[in-house]
């Protein structure tokens, strides 16, 4: 770097010298050895013979430099391979060669799996995080408990009974294990289909129901709407419908958790849909640069609503994009249980101990619908979604898993199937024929404390209500 | 300071009668720094984030010292995404820290805007009060000299109107230092509306003032100088020339009442209502555009709670309704100036009587 510099002054002092260049601006000041004011190109390219090839416009200054006052020699500068660029963000090196980098791929990123279709290991040593029958048990209750409770609740919005309901349907193993692989203390940001990892944690069927009614039993005091859960209990951030707008806020909390040397980490979930937002590139960028702990889970579920994924990136899915934002990155296979389980905790591990993020692709198709509101036979084949739906299910493929290793038996199966859906009824019962959150939790948490105007508001509302009580709907408390 | 420029000797010299003993001078920029400086220091929690706080001193030199003094950790330069830095500060205030939002101009705010609203302003509602938003979002809004439409326009109404926010507007050094540091202890978001014209001025503050522990309760208005004839409201730059309007005015026999507003929401409807009770004339000012502005809920206010005692119609003075332009003749023309003051205050006062229907 310094021997740059030098020959740099030199040429400074030929080119005044030569009074046939007429530099621009602040000729000469050099920072650090590199160039402040690059000359007019239009000056360079006239002193220099067309046959060179020009890295850039100094070296082609030396050379012409050195071309006018000693015997023409071969110029191997350009060709050099211990000349460094020293920019701004480290040294680079040269070449000559003009190659872009390709923006398709001839090999896309491998998927990472460990159970086949079969439920069976994949035979080359598979390398994984074992599993115990406690927690391969748990771990496959809970999925079945994910599928009947969609099923359930999707026709409870059918019949008129809530408002709004999404499914997870072939991401049941996405989304629980990858709780399953964090500690009670890792805080979640979901997009909205993670509800999986809030059964997990232990949000109780009444609790998730309650929140779909909107009752006053609802942690949420039915502010929002169906499937919008949030729970600080469980470390599960409420749901908030603007896409990605999780990821940025993501780094700011995993920001602080770092602050506060914290052994635990964040983890952001998104939807193949979500990267294209401007916070998705905000969000992981930001994380990078300060060294957050944030788990990035991209569920690519193929679909965003009727928009496929060959209309919303061009690149290999979204594994490639970590290493564009210097985040180390993973695709796996989102319907293997196994496979998420062991990724997520690896991502964990990575992200706590060495204080960086880290982005995991999960690649598992959306059986469901997005919505309630959506019809998806209008976009897809029936054909797709079904092979979909019963070839590739993750429940059943880890149902296969967990028999084989002779934890889970046909009796386990239907007692747990007839006692979720037992559970499950009354849930919605209860749920049904609850009283709404009271007048009262209109006007509260607006701020910390209510201000006087609301205050006034709810006393005037409350006098008008008392005048004219049929006016307004019996199942609202006034107290 | 007080040397800075003739101009800015006037308002501090009108601005003296309303203060007590005033001893010491200090610019809006010394009153930011210092209430900045002493919050992150009793407050390990207080962060600073924003384009150039850092190694630049602040785009304003607001934050000038701060880097220095608490170190990278305390005081962030962001990559320039006000989406992205927005939302940061929101996951950082839902995890329990207290983040500073810098915006260089709240004209900048709208690409974060979906974070200030969706992600601060609404969540402690829509989390049933698990997750409250202790963030303060401050910067210089409205209209500067010569920076054209996409750098000066007011935001006090936009954000104002959105339950779950607050915003403050201070105009003095006493109001810089004591409502920032209110807003920072505050455990709920507030945006915080600075001007930059303000920065370099400087006003008398007393030794209470100055103490680290001073604090300007939220919502509650100033009443800058009392008076019995007609209620002026203004606030942010628009308070120094209410205030040389009054001062014109009383040459001309007419004892005009200035409130300094403070706070925008909530906006201290009592104080304002009891002046014009007193008064029974208002003329609203503000920098910003007129439809739905800050003057049009002031005068809703007054219509439903003091209707009775007005005794002239209510007038806004605001910007013109058109994007700022650049060419100083005519953004002179965009911007109230005194004069506008002056005319519209005589306007109320003379027109005591109801005009006779079809005379």
């Amino acid at each position: 770097m310094a021997s740059w510099g030098r020959r740099s002054s030199g040429m400074v002092h030929h080119i005044k010298a030569l009074s046939k260049v007429e530099l621009r601006g602040k000729a000469g000041e050099m920072k650090g050895g590199w160039w402040r004011y690059p000359l007019q190109p239009g000056v360079a390219s006239a002193l220099v013979p067309r046959s060179w090839p020009c890295v850039n416009t100094m070296a082609s200054l030396f050379l012409v430099q050195r071309f006018k006052s000693s015997l023409p020699q071969k110029q191997v500068e350009d060709d050099d391979g211990d000349q460094d660029l020293d920019f701004p963000g480290g040294k680079v090196a040269y070449t000559s060669e003009m190659k872009f980098i390709s923006g398709s791929y001839d090999k896309r990123i491998p998927c990472y799996r460990v159970l086949g279709d079969d439920g069976e290991l994949i035979k080359d040593g598979s390398d994984f995080e074992k599993v115990n029958k406690e927690l391969a048990v748990k771990m496959y209750s809970d999925m079945v408990c994910l599928q009947i409770m969609d099923t359930f609740m999707y026709e409870a919005q059918r019949q008129g009974r809530i408002s709004f309901y999404m499914t997870s349907f072939g991401e049941e193993a996405a989304t629980i294990s990858s709780a399953a692989a964090l500690t009670k203390d890792d805080i979640i940001l979901p997009q909205y289909r993670e509800p999986g990892a809030l059964l997990w944690r232990g949000f109780t069927l009444q609790e998730f129901v309650n929140q779909c009614f909107g009752n006053k039993d609802d942690g949420g005091k039915g502010r929002q709407m169906p499937v919008h859960y949030g729970s600080s209990k469980h470390n599960f951030v409420t749901v908030s419908s603007p896409i990605a707008t999780q990821l940025p806020q993501a780094a700011g909390m995993a920001y602080s958790l770092k602050m506060d040397k914290k052994d635990a980490c964040v983890v952001a979930f998104i939807g193949d849909g979500g990267t294209s937002e401007g916070d998705f590139h905000a969000g992981l960028n930001f994380a990078a640069v300060m060294e957050a702990p944030v788990i990035f889970v991209c569920r690519n579920n193929g679909w965003a609503i009727s928009t496929p994924t060959s209309d919303q990136f061009r690149s290999d899915g979204v594994v490639v994009k970590g290493q564009a934002y210097g985040i180390p990155s993973i695709r796996v296979d989102g319907t293997d249980a196994l496979a998420v389980y062991s990724a997520i905790r690896a991502a964990r591990s990575m992200a706590i101990n060495e204080q960086r993020p880290v982005l995991v692709e999960s690649l598992a198709y959306r059986v469901g619908h997005h919505s309630t509101s959506d019809d998806s036979t209008k976009y897809r084949s029936l054909n797709e979604i079904e092979h979909w739906k019963t070839d590739r299910d993750p429940v059943n493929k880890f149902r296969k898993w967990v028999e084989l290793n002779g934890w889970w038996s046909e009796r386990d199966e239907a007692d747990l199937r007839s006692s979720i859906k037992k559970q499950l009824l009354k849930a919605i019962q209860v749920a049904e024929g609850m009283e709404k959150p009271p007048l009262t939790e209109l006007f509260t948490d607006v701020y910390d404390l209510p201000p006087s105007n609301l205050i006034e508001q709810e006393k005037l509302l409350r006098q008008i209500v008392n005048k004219y009580p049929r006016d307004f709907p019996s199942d609202v408390s006034l107290h | 300071m007080l040397g800075q420029s003739l101009l800015k000797i006037r308002p501090a010299i009108s601005v003296l009668r309303s203060y007590s003993s005033a001893a010491k001078q200090m610019t809006v920029r010394e009153a930011l720094n210092s209430a900045l400086d002493e919050e992150m220091s009793a407050d390990p929690k207080v962060f600073l984030m924003g384009e150039e706080v850092g190694e630049y001193q602040g785009a304003y030199k607001i934050s000038k010292g701060l880097l220095e003094k608490y170190g990278p950790e305390r005081v962030l330069d962001t990559p320039i995404t006000e989406a992205g830095f927005a939302g940061i500060g929101v996951g950082a205030a839902y995890y329990g820290l207290k983040p500073v939002v810098e915006f260089m101009t709240f004209n900048f705010s709208m690409q974060a805007i979906d974070h200030i609203i969706n992600s601060a302003a609404k969540s402690n509602y829509m989390s049933a009060g698990q997750m409250s938003v202790p963030i303060v979002f401050r910067g210089p809004n409205g209209a500067a000299a010569g920076v054209g439409a996409q750098h000066s326009q007011c935001y006090a109404s936009w954000y104002a109107s959105c339950p779950g926010l607050k915003v403050l507007s201070p105009y003095s050094s006493e109001d810089a230092r004591g409502l920032l540091k209110a807003a920072i202890r505050d455990p709920d978001p507030v945006v915080f509306l600075e001007n930059e014209l303000l920065y370099g001025e400087s006003f008398p503050v007393s030794d209470e003032v100055l103490d680290s522990s001073f604090c300007l309760p939220i919502g509650k208005a100033k009443i800058e100088r009392k008076g019995k004839d007609v209620t002026i409201t203004a606030f942010s730059k628009m308070v120094g020339y209410a205030l040389k309007a009054a001062e014109i005015l009383e040459k001309e026999g007419i004892d005009a009442e200035v409130i300094n507003l403070r706070s925008i929401r909530p906006l201290d409807r009592s104080t304002i209502n009891a002046s014009v009770r007193k008064t029974n004339r208002l003329i609203t000012v503000e920098e910003g555009f007129p439809q739905h502005g800050v003057g049009a809920e002031i005068c809703a206010s007054v219509v439903e709670e003091s209707f009775a005692y007005l005794d002239a119609p209510v007038e806004r003075i605001a910007g013109a309704d058109v994007p700022m332009p650049y060419a100083a003749n005519l953004e002179r023309m965009a911007v109230p100036q005194v004069e506008d003051i002056v005319r519209a205050a005589k306007r109320a006062c003379y027109r005591v009587v109801p005009l006779a229907a079809a005379a």
